[in-house]
């Protein structure tokens, strides 16, 4: 914000926050269609920087549309955006022209900006970098571009939280109450009571979005009925899934969604302290939510009596140093108290004895993203989507072996199967084999099973657990047990080691998957029996694990082991019986064999291999014995010839 | 005369053993890791046994205690990276530079630091040397990558 004005601040929080008087609505309403660059004199180029974007190369791009702006000398102007959803095709460019529908471009490199921009200026478009355009009313359409709402990847999926995701600038507050942000906030402080705030969330059926899934309505009542001086509300923005992404991609689109649904929910508790916990390592997150903070805090929407209305309240952010554990929340708070990240006996659950004993509530980002759509929409539209006991929809990011790594939000209940064709369903001439949904937590769903709807019983029947979201498909390339195995080394790491089952539990499974995808050097019966007896103590592990464990982690730690146990047997008989592993990634259940066209008889080979497996003469092809050969693969990394290859 | 740590435990001065945290994260942006002193001033700060903030800090992912390398070379190794083969591009790293992830090399070069996910799935295996990102690796990309790294030094 460059100059911030008395003014400017009044038309927000007095004007549009507020119910206008007839006269003014037509003042207004025309002030915000400039905001919202409906009305436009000049052109604006948009360009999507986030986290993912930026490995994609969006600073690049966007430093490039800086230097033709300044070479033209046109008048241009620029603007941040945050994620469409479309990751895999970062980074995306849009361009308005006045009057016409704001068009988007995929995959804009540094280089291809000023090609794109000159034509697109001039009325001409590079079609093969085109993405779609946006559709207006007002403006005039382009020819032969189809609009956004027409890509099935739009057309089925079913935004609110993300209704803005991508199209508004998410370093400006003023954006944000153009689009009709702070609205249900500034509501809520002037019509509505504590207790009627959290009714309403507990009528609309909102379960927490974290994993668990418990109603955040009744999670609310309790910590607003524990009488004391001081409440907190916690935010846990501390996305530590491996491979899920969707919860900062919203933190860095929409910051002043997840600010407005915090201040509601602080009100709702009546809690005059909010804390954001996030991750250290989203330093780029971290950046646009403090400057988000700033602004609400400058206009008033935060601190001492907000909008005169008698309610205080400060939200400050945290950086989490990195656990896995702490998305439990009684380990959270352990960790914001400056402690190890241990979870703790509940009960008290911190509804009523939380952060300095004082009553807390841990509400998920996305859960609290959807409270100001609950409040501005009612709880009966929120009812009306998603299946019987599963309300709303939820964000999922698809990643793995997809043709689009992207991120969709869909009502709950959607099978597996339509949220995997969104993605564009795994690459070409490969066979899907598996999903994995809920990261470490969850487990992985057999093709059969892919019709599945999404929701938490369901799920929770099959075995399974939605996790926060991520969904990370596999096809045939991938060896289940090597995913169990990456799995288990990552709770195995993340274990905080207060519950022992937990603790050594994860550790012993581990070495059972290791010896599993491992080649002892001589094979003899006690190994061999060690190998058959591990699949039968896994199970044996697992259900110990799930019964005694303290918090969710170990509770959901043997998800994927048994998952995969249940749906791919046939795998671990043939690692286990037959000790080869079809997709070659078990490094070292590979057998290696000499192409004898290629092998120039170096010898290299020979005299490297520890076990003496190669036999042959100089300069003709040589031979391995493929009894002696324990899959090491060093025979592969010293030849010159490519010769050496594997099943 | 004032050190960097002093200068920066000033700003917490009457902080309480539940800032430790922040503490600790702010000295390690600013000297890049946790130095034996830097755990010793704290605890005389906070008055708090150094074994209490030693076992914390070994406790949460991104505290280290070896100095970074001038090349610090994170490597992403979520589920996405694993499907796409982060754990092969690992080995190779590991195997070039002779050390372990975790650890930085005597010369003080090069340092790896494993983290579980760095959000970006659509560009996976992803690292990141020295803050800038390389996306879509391959062993091919990473050997060049590798070799650039190491004729540089």
């Amino acid at each position: 914000m460059a100059q911030l004005s008395l003014k400017d601040i009044n038309f927000f929080t007095s004007k549009v926050l507020h119910s206008p008087n007839d006269d003014e609505v037509a003042y207004i309403e025309d002030k915000l269609t400039i905001l919202r660059r409906q009305k436009i004199s000049k052109p604006i180029v948009f360009i999507g920087v986030t986290s993912s974007s930026v490995v994609a190369g969006a600073l690049d791009t966007k430093k490039a549309i800086e230097e033709y702006i300044e070479n033209s000398k046109a008048e241009i102007e620029l603007v941040e955006v945050g994620s469409i959803g479309l990751c895999s095709l970062d980074p995306i460019m849009d361009v308005q022209l006045p009057g016409k529908c704001r068009i988007s471009f995929q995959r804009v490199t540094a280089e291809l900006v000023p090609s794109i921009l000159d034509g697109v200026l001039n009325n001409y478009l590079l079609e093969e970098h085109v993405l779609a355009q946006y559709r207006n009313q007002f403006h005039q359409p382009w020819t032969n571009i189809s609009y956004f709402d027409e890509l099935s990847f739009f057309s089925s999926q079913h935004r609110v939280l993300m209704a803005n995701c991508g199209l508004i600038c998410p370093n400006s507050i003023v954006d944000s109450f153009a689009n009709g942000t702070y609205k249900a906030f500034a509501g809520v402080l002037r019509n509505h009571t504590h207790e009627e705030v959290s009714q309403i969330v507990e009528k609309s059926g909102l379960r927490g979005r974290g994993g668990g899934g418990y109603p955040t309505g009744a999670k609310w009542r309790e910590t607003l009925e524990s009488p004391a001086d001081q409440k907190y509300l916690i935010c846990n923005a501390d996305e530590s899934d491996p491979g899920a992404f969707m919860d900062r991609l919203l933190m860095e689109s929409d910051p002043h969604l997840l600010i407005e649904g915090i201040a509601i929910s602080a009100y709702a508790i009546g809690a005059s302290k909010a804390i954001i916990y996030t991750r250290n390592r989203y330093e780029f997150t971290v950046i646009r939510l403090e400057q988000a903070l700033k602004q609400a805090y400058d206009y008033g929407l935060l601190g001492h009596n907000i909008l005169d209305s008698g309610y205080s309240l400060d939200i400050t952010i945290r950086k989490g140093p990195g656990a896995y554990v702490c998305g439990e929340e009684t380990a959270l708070i352990q960790s914001l108290e400056g402690k190890r990240g241990m979870p703790t006996l509940k009960p008290p659950y911190p509804s009523t004895y939380g952060l300095f004993g004082k009553p807390t509530a841990v509400n998920n980002i996305e859960t609290i993203a959807n409270i100001p759509f609950i409040i501005t929409k009612g709880f009966e539209w929120f009812n009306s989507i998603g299946t019987e006991r599963s309300k709303g929809t939820k964000f999922f990011s698809v990643s793995g072996k997809v043709n689009t790594t992207c991120m969709v939000e869909v009502p709950l209940g959607t099978s597996i199967a339509k949220v995997v064709e969104m993605a564009g369903g795994v690459p070409k001439g490969r066979k899907l084999k598996a999903v994995q949904i809920g990261g470490p937590s969850g487990g992985c769903v057999a093709p059969h099973l892919l019709n599945t709807p999404i929701d938490f019983e369901t799920l929770k029947e099959l075995g399974l657990s939605m996790g926060s979201g991520g969904i990370t498909v596999y096809d045939d390339t991938v060896c289940m047990i090597d995913m169990v195995k990456y799995f288990m080394h990552f709770i195995q790491k993340e274990s905080c080691g207060k519950c022992i089952p937990c603790r050594e539990g994860s550790r012993r499974m581990l070495e059972i998957l290791d010896n599993i995808t491992r080649r002892p050097v001589n094979d003899d019966g006690h190994n061999t029996l060690e190998r058959f007896k591990g699949v039968i103590h896994l199970e044996g592990l697992a259900e110990v694990m799930r019964d005694t464990s303290l918090c969710g982690l170990g509770q959901t730690a043997s998800n994927p082991v048994l998952s995969t146990l249940k749906y791919f047997r046939e795998e671990f008989e043939e690692h286990i019986f037959d000790r080869k592993c079809t997709a070659a990634v078990c490094k070292n259940l590979r057998t290696f064999y000499i192409d004898v066209d290629k092998c120039t008889g170096c010898g290299a080979c020979a005299k490297k291999c520890p076990t003496s497996a190669i036999i042959g003469t100089p300069r003709t092809p040589y031979f391995i014995v493929e009894e002696k050969c324990i899959g090491c693969g060093i025979c592969d990394e010293v030849c010159k010839f490519s010769a050496v290859f594997f099943k | 005369m004032k050190t960097k740590i002093d200068n920066l435990l000033e700003k917490f001065s009457h902080a309480s053993a539940n800032s430790l945290i922040p503490i600790l994260q702010d000295i390690q942006d600013e000297i890049g890791f946790l130095s034996e002193e830097a755990i010793v001033q704290v605890g005389k700060h906070l008055d708090m046994p150094t074994s209490k903030i030693y076992g914390l800090a070994t406790f949460y992912n991104q505290f280290r205690f070896q100095p970074r390398g001038k090349y610090h070379i994170q490597l992403c190794h979520g589920t996405s990276c694993h499907v796409m083969g982060a754990a092969t591009l690992i080995e190779l790293f590991e195997k070039r530079l002779k050390i372990k992830t975790g650890q930085t090399s005597r010369n003080g070069a090069y340092s790896l630091e494993i983290v579980p996910c760095m959000g970006a799935c659509a560009f996976s295996p992803v690292i990141s040397i020295n803050g800038k990102f390389y996306g879509n690796l391959n062993q091919q990309k990473v050997e060049e990558l590798l070799d650039d790294l190491i004729d540089n030094e």
